[in-house]
């Protein structure tokens, strides 16, 4: 069990979970407050409890606090560690500790992309998200990403697809999933990857902790990739913090009709760099042809290509095929078969979509 | 005070004496029928859905005129004195003004509602006399009666007569609304009356007046326009999806956004199931007639019944006390539709498992339990999501917790029992304009065909089409080719298909090779069946 937190990164860490709470009114200049020393934060924030956590800081038991993690299965490394993650150094206000379930601390050090988005995403979006996932595992690349519904999670559902680590930054504490729906999805990162807080645990959830764990997100990642965000998306905040950085944000592009496609589509005009997939990341971080996606494209059967590209241009149901000319007699028992060899899915309302 | 008191009750000491000579002075004419002065009817309770012999007997004996009903009768029974006393004067009888005690036996068994009024009505006219207390050995009676002396229409005729058959009677006398009901029954004669006095005619020995003449015309028992799926534009997926649903009896699930026709498919159902069997019929007419649902005859049209989402557990499987059927009961031999499946609370949800299970259910009230039957082909409809517009371009706004929310409110027991998913979508303007595809008369053709294969491949087994066949049976009947044997096993191993998905589809491929007439199912039955799969534990983006 790794715990070589010096005794000052432990303290500091303590103080901005006990001050979660006050911290709530100052969630607008998050980084700023959290880029403050001991003392000016306490002040900052403390209020009319400023002597008290005063004192609280002052007979804080370092020792107690990292046996806590110990308990709770977490590696915890600080700032002061030369190998805490080089990428995190770039923040303002870099986290004092992580705290790290599931063990993989080196990974964060490695190269990494993140791949964020909407909690309410598309069927179209999570695909993407997910392909995104699978090809960056594929070529080596840790998927980081936040664990949130939607695209965060399909994100790291195709790393861990492709076997590939991939790492979740929780905004709470690191010891339990959170969403807490998403157990299952934790289970499975903890295993081959890591989840990451820079709280330690038992940490309850604030509002604010939401951008502060984006700035970790964006930190640690080489290239930040936003996949479908609405206007208020926590996706384009990351988006924002990376740039912040001087680090490269990738986006993909969506329908100007669809609401969730708003935030990538702004980001393009504002120069981000196009994301149409898992090669167009390569190519950005490593130089074009540099390095390229291990996947082999395989061919549906002849007799299947016309109903697959029918799919593809937009006749996603049985009705509509049946339109295009597929009698629902031959047409539902060729969709079945495209489906079950990968080539299309089948999502909600018996729409078939063709698999990127 | 005292002096008041001894002169009122001197005077109703007079009147009592009074009485009591005039009681006195007609002994002599009652005397004669001293003998007879006990009668006894059979007549019939329902009991749930059953006929249970109930014996209605009347002592008449000198006394102050009173009438006491005993045997456990709810308040409608009690009323009945009034209703008998009424009617008995108002058709030309004279009630007698003696001590009139009636027992409904056996004693234990709760009885309830007005069907016992004829019954006691010519129970009393029988002991006093005014009607041969011979002729009532035969006889059994049923039916309501109103003050005027009218047979009042009366529910469970049916039950009656086959209770009276089971007990032996040789004749029956009903109500006239019901006579052509209750000789649905063989080996009974049914006299269908209108009064109680022809009521009593017949029990004196005049002929029976013949049946009434079938009722027809719009409005009775052939809707003038049956849906027929002749009525259908468009949709052919789901017609196709229909036919094989029919054809194995297999229970399934419509999704698709509000408005696009769920409802009107469902209804076209029973068109195209086979017709129902004479004992199928005369069970279906029997739970109908008690329920009150019907006009007369033999109900021909299979059952469908389409309860609101805000029915209760007992309202759906039966229940209540006295225990009614529910309309899973209701629905026997024919279709129940649950439209809005994700609104229904899940406890009646839940209440569904036994029936779908056991094609029966057990209502326990007090110490009493009954069955009522319940074999019905569940048919039930849902939004894709919660706001209903699941893939129609960018209308959906359900994010992934409001899809995972929706479809836990869908999962569970029920789904299982599933065999179909069938998505319906709003059809085209051209579609709309185009000319019907099929008929009801057409689909209903294939359909017999294929459960006529079926009935010979089961024969012997407690599965009478595919539907209903169990994991053994699948194992044991389902013959597939090569091919569609390793899609099937491709289709397990990539996780497309859980281990009871697997079963479900084999049931669904057999039903679909039985209707195209093949001996085997083949690759393509196969895979239609696995597009018409449901959508199980296997859909990877939501479980991840």
């Amino acid at each position: 069990m790794n715990d070589r937190a010096c005794d000052a990164c432990v303290a500091r860490s303590w103080l901005v979970a006990r001050l979660a709470g006050h911290l709530e009114k100052a969630r607008s200049r998050i980084d700023q407050v959290l880029a403050l020393g001991v003392e000016d934060l306490i002040v900052a924030v403390g209020g009319r409890e400023t002597a008290r956590l005063r004192a609280e800081f002052e007979t804080l038991d370092p020792d107690g606090l990292r046996s806590r993690s110990g308990t709770a299965g977490l590696e915890t490394i600080c700032v002061c560690d030369p190998a805490y993650p080089a990428g995190l150094r770039a923040l303002a206000a870099p986290p004092a500790v992580l705290h790290v379930a599931g063990g993989a601390v080196d990974l964060l050090g490695g190269e990494s992309v993140a791949i964020v988005g909407s909690r309410r995403a598309s069927p179209y979006g999570l695909d993407v998200a997910r392909s995104l996932g699978r090809g960056l595992a594929i070529s080596g690349i840790t998927v980081v990403s936040g664990m949130a519904l939607g695209i965060d999670s399909a994100a790291h559902a195709g790393a861990l697809e492709a076997g590939g680590p991939t790492v979740a930054v929780l905004p709470g504490s690191a010891d339990q999933p959170y969403p807490p729906g998403k157990r299952a999805l934790y289970r499975r990162i903890a295993t081959s990857g890591a989840v990451v807080s820079e709280l330690g645990p038992g940490a309850d959830v604030w509002r604010w902790m939401f951008p502060a764990r984006n700035r970790i997100i964006a930190a640690l990642a080489a290239l930040t990739v936003v996949v479908e965000a609405s206007e208020r998306s926590g996706a384009l905040v990351t988006a924002r913090l990376a740039r912040g950085i001087g680090r490269p944000v990738g986006a993909v592009p969506g329908r100007v009709t669809t609401p969730q496609a708003t935030g990538p589509n702004c980001l393009l005009a504002g120069g981000a760099c196009v994301v149409r997939g898992p090669q167009d990341i390569l190519d950005h971080l490593f130089g074009v042809g540099e390095r390229t996606v291990r996947a082999s494209r395989r061919q549906p059967p002849s007799e299947l290509q016309p109903l697959l590209t029918a799919i593809a241009e937009g006749y996603e149901t049985a009705a509509a095929l049946a339109r295009a000319g597929f009698e629902p007699e031959n047409g539902l028992a060729a969709l079945a078969a495209l489906e079950l060899d990968g080539f299309v899915r089948r999502g909600t309302g018996g729409r078939y979509r063709v698999a990127p | 005070m005292g002096h008041v008191a001894f002169q009122l009750s001197a005077g109703a000491a007079v009147r009592v004496q009074e009485i009591w000579h005039s009681v006195c002075t007609t002994a002599d004419t009652t005397a004669r029928t001293l003998d007879a002065m006990l009668a006894r009817i059979a007549t019939f309770a329902i009991d749930g859905i059953d006929p249970r012999h109930v014996w209605v007997e009347v002592d008449i004996r000198s006394g102050l005129p009173a009438f006491t009903i005993v045997g456990l009768g709810d308040a409608a029974v009690r009323e009945s004195r009034d209703r008998v006393r009424s009617a008995i004067a108002n058709s030309g009888f004279e009630f007698p003004q003696t001590r009139i005690t009636a027992n409904l036996a056996p004693a234990f068994l709760r009885k309830v509602g007005p069907g016992f009024d004829a019954a006691l009505a010519l129970a009393v006219l029988a002991a006093s006399g005014q009607v041969p207390a011979e002729a009532l050995d035969a006889y059994a009676v049923f039916g309501e009666l109103s003050l005027s002396g009218d047979l009042r229409d009366s529910p469970g005729a049916l039950a009656v007569a086959e209770g009276a058959r089971r007990a032996g009677l040789e004749r029956l006398i009903v109500p006239r609304q019901r006579a052509r009901e209750a000789a649905l029954v063989e080996g009974l004669e049914i006299a269908g009356v209108s009064t109680l006095r022809a009521a009593a005619e017949v029990l004196a020995g005049g002929p029976p007046p013949p049946l009434p003449a079938p009722q027809t015309g719009p409005g009775v028992n052939a809707p003038v326009q049956e849906p027929d799926l002749a009525d259908v534009r468009g949709h052919a997926a789901p017609l196709l999806a229909l036919e094989i649903a029919a054809a194995g009896a297999h229970n399934l699930l419509f999704e698709g956004a509000p408005g696009t026709g769920k409802t009107m498919l469902a209804r076209r159902i029973p068109s195209i199931l086979p017709a129902m069997s004479r004992a199928e019929a005369i069970e279906v007419t029997r739970i109908h007639s008690i329920a009150g649902l019907h006009a007369s005859g033999l109900v021909q049209a299979r059952p469908f019944r389409a309860p609101h989402h805000t029915i209760s557990p007992s309202g759906l499987v039966g229940g209540g006390a006295p225990p009614r059927p529910g309309e899973a009961t209701l629905a026997n031999h024919g279709v129940l539709f649950l439209d809005e499946l994700a609104e229904f609370q899940r406890s009646t949800l839940d209440a569904l498992r036994q029936p779908l299970e056991d094609g029966c259910v057990t209502i326990v009230r007090g110490q009493r339990a009954l069955v009522f039957p319940t074999r019905f082909m569940l048919v039930a409809a849902t939004n894709p999501c919660p706001c209903g517009f699941a893939g129609v371009g960018d209308r959906c706004r359900c994010g992934e917790a409001d899809l995972r929310r929706h479809s836990r409110r869908l999962s569970g027991p029920l789904l299982d029992r599933m065999d179909l998913l069938i998505n319906v979508e709003r059809p085209t303007e051209p579609e709309l304009r185009a000319p019907p595809q099929t008929s009801s008369a057409l689909a209903r053709g294939r359909v017999a065909h294929a459960r006529e294969r079926q009935r010979f491949r089961l024969a012997g087994s407690a599965a009478r089409c595919n539907g209903e066949m169990d994991a053994r049976l699948v194992r044991r009947h389902v013959q597939l080719e090569e091919a569609a044997d390793r899609a099937l096993a491709r289709a397990y191993a990539v996780g497309a298909l859980s281990a009871r998905g697997r079963h479900r589809v084999m049931r669904v491929a057999q039903t679909i090779a039985d209707l195209a007439g093949h001996d085997r199912v083949t690759h393509a039955d196969l895979l239609t069946a696995l597009s018409l799969r449901q959508r199980g534990d296997a859909d990877a983006t939501l479980a991840a």
